[in-house]
């Protein structure tokens, strides 16, 4: 049988590639999925713990997860719609109203 | 009942100053004036009744041999061990004091409804009048120093409004700003003995509460110290005397007092003549106690009102405008009473405060009637021979005249005398000191008389000097010209109505006869009557005596102390202060032989004063009334010049190049425009970290989160 630290190996490393990505990434829709990554990672390890531990609430916590997710996606992606069509563009770093 | 003595004034204050201004819209200026007249002069003569009631009625309780009525109205203050009281006290020195301001303020009162009829501010002046009627007596009835300061704060206050009344002359608001400002002077005196009896004695009242004595008993339970010891009773009486100082305007405080006459006549005559300016020699007799036990002190008082008796009558001299020279004459007498502080004769000093309250009074509400009759002309220069046209003022104005001075068997005699011959004879100087005093003293009186006779002959005798020229006289001195009043008319001087001469012959008799209530046994001796002094036998409970021990012996003369007066006539040889021997020397009765017949002696002395400078005055300038008078009296001395030098222009210069220039552009300025850059700076750097980009954000939250797990797996991993 696959030891946990394997999966929880697993989970660290894509977690590490989805925070890389949301730093170096400019575009708008990698930054997305690179925020899906992370989440994706953390829903592996829960289930991992889930399975070796014998508790079915590490399985809950990601069913919770994902609807989020899935919420969340929706509304990112609406918001990058909107960007797109004021701006014409999808590098993060020309949304910058805000700045001083 | 003490307590509608002092507020019946106050709801006429209240009255007048409420609803004045709508009375006269709706009545006119006319019938106005009599409503708001009647109210002011009704609510002081409800006053006046009551404090005659209190004082004449039923026998007064005794309170360790002391007779005296209190009457606590609520608990003011109390903080700890501290207490003051919103309390009366009613005790023989704060009765002499409730009788002669109401009587005389009635007078006053209503005099003042004929001086200030056509006045557009009638219900104002009326209004502060009776203000300062009810603080005056709150003043002197307060049982505990911090109500009296509220008193006498409060007839400051109604003094700088008074003074400041013709409020469209700068003069006025000047004079009005000096006097405030120069009695803060003294009263941080004020303040810093009250604090200092505070810590000494653990009380400021004058009555004992409870099981707390006062702090009269408190201070006569202190041993003397001797002449030259700087110990905390001297600390205090000199603060004090500081307080009385600028309230009584003696040196070095004395300036405000003749600039204060820019106030109408009634106000010179009530507040900086009869009751306020005596506040300062009621403290000091009031604390009496405190002051006995330092000598040094004393001699401070006596030299200090010595001096300022002969340095105001020589300035009084050379005045040409008549209130300025009742003015310096009153700064003279002020010093009089604070010459007999000194000595010890706190009695003889309030007697003098009561004669000199008739006496003045009257002068300056004589004056009042003459610059009223002489369309607003207060330059003694411009009249004379007005006898012929004002009888009465003329006439009442003279009684005043001899009685202050010190014509025998008028009031001033008898209080003037008093204070020389205790001058002379005192046992709380270092020795030759009293003598010293004596005889400026009798130069002073003599002075007096000159003075005031000059001022007389200039007013009254003599070519009618006003026909000379038409009346063009628009000189800066005339308040009521700058307040465009109308009711003097030009033309021949006249006689005052009947509501100001009046109060003018009433104050004439008081000032005839006021002093036969303290006549000295040796006086009453020679018309064969053996009495003591009535006033001094009166107000002994509430005076302490030099070198005695107790603040209060009930019973006069002892059969005891008979054996010693032989020693009683040799004092002031020695300089002891021992408790024992001069408490048998100042109880002991004065009529010993040879002391009476030296007292008569002076008594001739002073007599014979008074009218060689009567005399004096009368042949200098009754020939020749123009005479011109030495130009460093006629300038004061140059002291208000020597003021401006040595102490506003250098506040001033310093405020200006150094407080202003330095302190507060430079350093306070420098200080808060600092601390602004300091965070401008700050801001600038850590902008730089508010990228705006999302990805340096989240790198930051990552760097933390690395940070706090670091953290926490450390912790497990130790």
């Amino acid at each position: 049988m696959v030891p946990l630290s394997w999966y929880l190996a697993l989970s660290a490393v894509l977690f590490t590639i989805g925070v890389v990505g949301v730093l170096i990434q400019r575009n708008v829709i990698a930054l997305f999925m690179c925020i899906e990554l992370m989440l994706n990672a953390v829903n592996l390890s829960l289930v991992a713990f889930s399975r070796f531990h014998n508790d079915v609430t590490g399985q809950l916590f990601v069913f919770i997860v994902m609807a989020v997710a899935a919420a969340e996606a929706a509304v990112g992606l609406a918001i990058i719609i909107s960007l797109f069509r004021n701006r014409e563009t999808l590098n993060v770093d020309e949304a910058d109203l805000l700045k001083l | 009942m003490l307590k509608w003595i002092t507020l019946a004034p106050l709801i006429g204050a209240a009255i007048n100053g409420l609803f004045g201004k709508l009375i006269t819209n709706k009545l006119g200026q006319k019938a106005a004036e009599r409503v708001i007249g009647f109210i002011a002069c009704a609510s002081v003569g409800v006053s006046t009744a009551l404090a005659f009631i209190v004082f004449f009625g039923r026998e007064w309780p005794v309170v360790n041999g002391k007779p005296q009525i209190a009457e606590p109205f609520f608990t003011w203050i109390k903080v700890g061990g501290f207490q003051a009281d919103f309390a009366y006290l009613l005790d023989p020195l704060s009765g002499v004091y409730i009788l002669f301001v109401t009587g005389v303020g009635l007078l006053i009162h209503i005099y003042a409804t004929g001086y200030m009829h056509g006045d557009p501010g009638y219900y104002r002046f009326f209004c502060y009048l009776n203000l300062f009627m009810f603080m005056m007596l709150t003043l002197v009835l307060a049982d505990n120093l911090l109500l009296l300061f509220v008193g006498w704060e409060g007839v400051g206050l109604c003094s700088y409004l008074l003074i400041g009344y013709y409020i469209k002359w700068d003069v006025a608001g000047d004079a009005a700003k000096k006097a405030f400002v120069m009695n803060r002077v003294g009263d941080f005196g004020f303040m810093i003995a009250t604090f200092l009896i505070f810590t000494a004695f653990g009380t400021i009242s004058f009555v004992a509460k409870g099981d707390i004595p006062s702090l009269l008993e408190k201070a006569a339970e202190r041993p003397v110290e001797a002449f030259g010891v700087f110990g905390v009773m001297t600390a205090i009486a000199l603060l004090l005397f500081l307080g009385a100082t600028g309230k009584s305007a003696q040196i070095p405080l004395l300036t405000w007092l003749p600039d204060a006459m820019a106030g109408p006549t009634p106000v010179s005559a009530l507040i900086h003549a009869a009751t306020m300016v005596t506040a300062g020699v009621y403290l000091t007799a009031r604390c009496s106690a405190i002051f006995v036990k330092s000598p040094t002190a004393m001699a401070v008082v006596a030299v200090i009102g010595a001096a300022t008796a002969i340095f105001a009558a020589t300035i009084g001299l050379a005045q040409n405008d008549i209130k300025k020279v009742l003015a310096y004459s009153t700064v003279s007498q002020l010093g009089y009473m604070f010459l007999a502080c000194g000595v010890g004769a706190f009695i003889a000093g309030i007697f003098h405060v009561m004669t000199h309250a008739f006496f003045k009074a009257l002068l300056f509400l004589g004056s009042g009637s003459v610059i009223h009759g002489m369309s607003n002309e207060q330059d003694i220069r411009k009249m004379g021979g007005l006898r012929k046209y004002m009888k009465i003022t003329a006439a009442t104005m003279m009684a005043g005249w001899l009685a202050i001075s010190g014509v025998p068997l008028l009031s001033g005699f008898f209080s003037k005398d008093e204070i020389l011959w205790r001058a002379w004879s005192t046992d709380a100087l270092p020795p030759g000191m009293g003598k010293v005093l004596w005889g400026v003293a009798a130069l002073t009186a003599l002075l007096t008389a000159v003075y005031m006779t000059r001022m007389m002959v200039l007013t009254f005798f003599g070519r009618e000097r006003f026909k000379d020229e038409s009346h063009s006289h628009a000189g800066p001195a005339h308040g009521h010209s700058a307040q465009g009043d109308e009711h003097g008319h030009h033309g021949e001087p006249h006689e005052s109505p009947a509501l100001m001469w009046i109060p003018l012959v009433i104050l004439a008799i008081l000032s005839v006869v006021g002093g036969y209530v303290g006549v000295s046994p040796a006086l009453s001796s020679l018309v064969g009557v053996h009495a003591e002094n009535r006033f001094e036998h009166f107000l002994e409970p509430a005076i302490a005596k030099v070198g005695g021990h107790e603040v209060a012996v009930q019973t006069g003369a002892q059969p005891a102390v008979a054996a010693q007066a032989e020693h009683a006539a040799s004092s002031a040889q020695t300089e002891s202060h021992g408790a024992a021997a001069s408490a048998a020397k100042t109880t002991a009765p004065r009529e010993a032989a040879h002391d009476t017949r030296t007292e008569l002696t002076f008594t001739i002395i002073s007599t014979l004063v008074a009218i060689i400078g009567l005399l004096l005055g009368w042949l200098i300038f009754s020939s020749n009334p123009l005479r011109k008078m030495p130009k460093l009296l006629e300038e004061k001395y140059r002291v208000d010049e020597f003021y401006d030098e040595a102490i506003v222009n250098p506040i001033e210069q310093t405020s200006r190049h150094f407080l202003w220039q330095v302190v507060d552009v430079k350093i306070i300025d420098g200080f808060v425009n600092g601390v602004a850059r300091l965070f401008a700076g700050l801001a600038g750097a850590l902008r730089y970290t508010q990228t705006g980009f999302a990805r340096n954000y989240a790198a930051v939250i990552l760097v933390g989160a690395i940070i706090v797990i670091g953290y926490f797996g450390y912790i497990a991993l130790r």
